[in-house]
């Protein structure tokens, strides 16, 4: 067991699979010798080679393209797209081949291939370093599309990512990459993709989060427990394929359901889970299924950034709401 | 070598077979046996075969969107006539003879065009990626087969395509670009057929050849014929040797003509001359390689009519067993999104199953 936090997992288990599978090749734009923009890859080129990491030139759609010539050949790559808002020019690459590869020759290829990137704002960036690119990600038949909340998540999905024979998108809460420390253990255990987690039970009303608002979702949680308002929350983990089991179980059980989530409103992420909990838990409802959102704006620069991500207070006013309708 | 003797910067432009079929250039004729010539034009003729077939049948409304390949038959044939087995080759989506030369079937290639997914489904023994429709994407998946190839310390390479259209894309440049920094194993073939769809060549770029693009990326590039056969059998050879033993990518502009319409879906009538089309029949690369093989001794016009009429009749055969046994299995189309069906795919796929049951009875 290591205190590790976010983004020293992240480097620990790419280093963990590159010592026990060689067909796991690590690369992205200044990935290789500076070890990456947030120190996800530091030491690996110095520990397994310039073939096994290294930098590539600065084009997002070739670094995603050759991962799939690569892993059609044998390999298993592990691609960087160094923020998730200069995913952009790959999303072609992403999109019209990586999705769809193994349904457009009927299985005979398939892409066991990662791209790894940042996710989510709240870390002072300049623009277009804020993203949440879970609708245009999660959307896309093909693709599995994972958040982390927690090191010993991030540890237990990016090993099941990396194994995985589909390809998978693994967004990393930038904002979180540093924030806590947890045990992790050094040995092998994976979580399986597509498998969300109670994080806390509750009675009262089902929260589903993901990523870093996983953590102001619980403290949200903390100050409603405070007023005899026991929250389930749930850290969905899994964008796509979506957990749906766990959010109707519980649902169920509350008759209540606040989905919370750093992306735009508008169709995104929160839309599909209120049109699922409608159509598998209808009636079971008490009140109506509420989202608690991103606004649809263009995320702001560094000084007006804080109206527009929500803080435990926030969170804990809306599920009141919800819990007193 | 041919890359060091053909400057594309000088617009100079490797020429082995005139257009009577003559041997202009003796020293640079490739390896290649007459019997072996001949297999590559009878994969030439079985491809305008299935080209004028498969036309023919679009007009009946039986085929769907078809993309012609006739005028660029030496091109294909050739480039693919170089690789080895285990080599990698991947197309963009008009390469009907280098797909036939790499060992794909007919059957394989109408049930593609006849709209149905099993049509990219290849044997595991063929090295072939499948179609690739948007334009210079695929360039960068040979870039990482050879990488890949190079990082197991196998010696296998990979051919990409691309057309005189896809030279304007993203992808394009930053594929020579990979390939050089990472001196991959990797050749690229642009076709260029003069038009991307209506944009006539000159519009998609003022530089002078295509191969010169390669001189901005570090790497070889050369210019040839591509309507003879032998000259780019000899360059794309070269390639694979150079990419084989290590010494990197090459890019080759092959210079040829579309004969035909870019889909059955445009009318190149409205975008060029008849004279234009004209000049270029007169340089038909499979004409020229039967006169070639007829002044070998080889060939005759008699064979030649017959051959020809017995591809178009295998190839309307192919086609009549697609026609019955084409059509999808409903559950394929949901099967093979991921490697097992997540739950809501099994419920839309269970509830449409139910639904047409429902409308049998």
């Amino acid at each position: 067991m290591a205190l590790l936090n976010l983004i020293s997992t992240i480097n620990h288990t790419l280093d963990y699979e590159m010592g026990r599978d060689d067909r796991v090749v690590v690369f992205g734009e200044d990935v290789g010798v500076e070890g990456g923009v947030f120190r996800a890859t530091v030491g690996l080129q110095e520990k397994y080679g310039a073939d096994r990491c290294f930098d590539t030139p600065l084009a997002e759609g070739a670094i995603v393209g050759m991962a799939v010539g690569m892993a059609i050949n044998g390999l298993r790559p592990v691609a960087e797209i160094q923020f998730s808002g200069f995913m952009y020019p790959a999303y072609n690459q992403i999109v019209s081949h990586v999705a769809r590869m193994r349904n457009r020759t009927r299985g005979r290829l398939h892409l066991p291939l990662v791209i790894r990137m940042p996710h989510g704002g709240g870390i002072r960036a300049l623009e277009h370093h804020s993203e949440s690119l879970e609708t245009i990600l999660g959307h896309i038949p093909g693709l599995k599309v994972v958040v982390p909340s927690t090191p010993y998540d991030a540890k237990g999905l990016l090993l099941s990512a990396i194994r995985d024979d589909d390809p998978v998108i693994f967004l990393e809460p930038s904002k979180i990459y540093r924030a806590f420390r947890q045990e992790v253990p050094e040995g092998d255990y994976t979580i399986p993709i597509g498998k969300a987690k109670v994080v806390q039970e509750g009675e009262a009303v089902t929260v589903v989060t993901w990523g870093a608002y996983v953590h102001e979702t619980l403290k949200a949680a903390e100050q409603l427990a405070n007023e005899g308002i026991d929250a389930e929350v749930i850290d969905l983990r899994t964008i796509s394929p979506i957990d749906r089991d766990t959010i109707i179980k519980s649902v169920k059980k509350t008759g209540r359901f606040v989905v919370v989530h750093e992306a735009m409103k508008t169709y995104g992420p929160g839309a599909e889970l209120i049109a699922l909990v409608n159509e598998k838990a209808f009636l079971y409802l008490e009140a109506p299924p509420t989202r608690l959102t991103g606004f649809d704006i263009t995320i702001p620069l560094p000084r007006g950034e804080h109206h527009y991500f929500l803080d435990s207070d926030r969170i804990a006013a809306g599920i009141r709401k919800v819990v007193n309708f | 070598m041919l890359i060091e003797r053909f400057d594309p910067l000088k617009g100079e432009m490797l020429r082995i077979m005139d257009e009577e079929g003559q041997i202009i250039a003796p020293d640079l004729k490739p390896d290649l046996s007459d019997e072996r010539v001949l297999e590559l034009y009878k994969v030439m003729l079985l491809t305008r075969a299935a080209d004028t077939k498969a036309l023919q049948l679009q007009r009946q409304g039986r085929m769907l969107t078809y993309a012609p390949n006739t005028g660029q038959e030496a091109a294909q044939t050739a480039s693919a006539a170089a690789l080895g087995e285990n080599d990698w080759l991947v197309p963009a989506f008009r390469e009907l003879g280098a797909w036939l030369m790499k060992g794909v079937s007919l059957e394989t290639i109408y049930l593609y065009w006849y709209g149905n997914e099993w049509g990219s489904h290849f044997p595991e023994n063929v090295r072939m990626l499948p179609i690739s429709i948007p334009i210079g994407s695929q360039l960068n998946h040979a870039v990482g087969l050879a990488m890949a190839s190079k990082y197991k310390g196998e010696r296998d390479v990979a051919l990409g395509y691309v057309g005189d259209g896809g030279t304007s894309i993203g992808d394009f440049s930053e594929a020579l670009n990979f390939a050089g920094v990472f001196d991959a194993p990797v050749i690229f073939v642009i076709q260029n057929n003069q038009y991307a769809i209506s944009v006539k060549r000159q519009i998609q770029t003022r530089a002078a050849t295509l191969a010169q693009k390669a001189v901005a990326a570090g790497i070889p590039g050369i210019l040839v014929d591509g309507n003879d056969l032998l000259a780019v059998y000899a360059a794309v050879s070269e390639a694979v040797e150079r990419a084989r033993a290590g010494q990197g990518p090459t890019l080759i502009e092959a210079y040829t003509y579309r004969l035909g319409a870019h889909t059955t879906s445009d009318d190149p009538t409205k975008y060029r001359e008849d004279n234009e089309v004209v000049e270029w029949r007169a340089k038909d690369p499979v004409k020229r390689v039967k006169q070639y093989l007829i002044a070998q001794g080889l060939w005759s016009e008699e064979q030649d009519a017959a051959q020809s009429a017995e591809y178009e009749e295998y190839a309307l055969e192919v086609f009549r067993k697609i026609e019955e046994t084409g059509d999808p299995q409903v559950e394929d189309l949901f099967k093979y999104t991921y490697k097992e069906m997540p739950e809501h795919l099994e419920e839309q796929l269970s509830e449409y199953l139910q639904y047409l049951e429902g409308k049998v009875k």
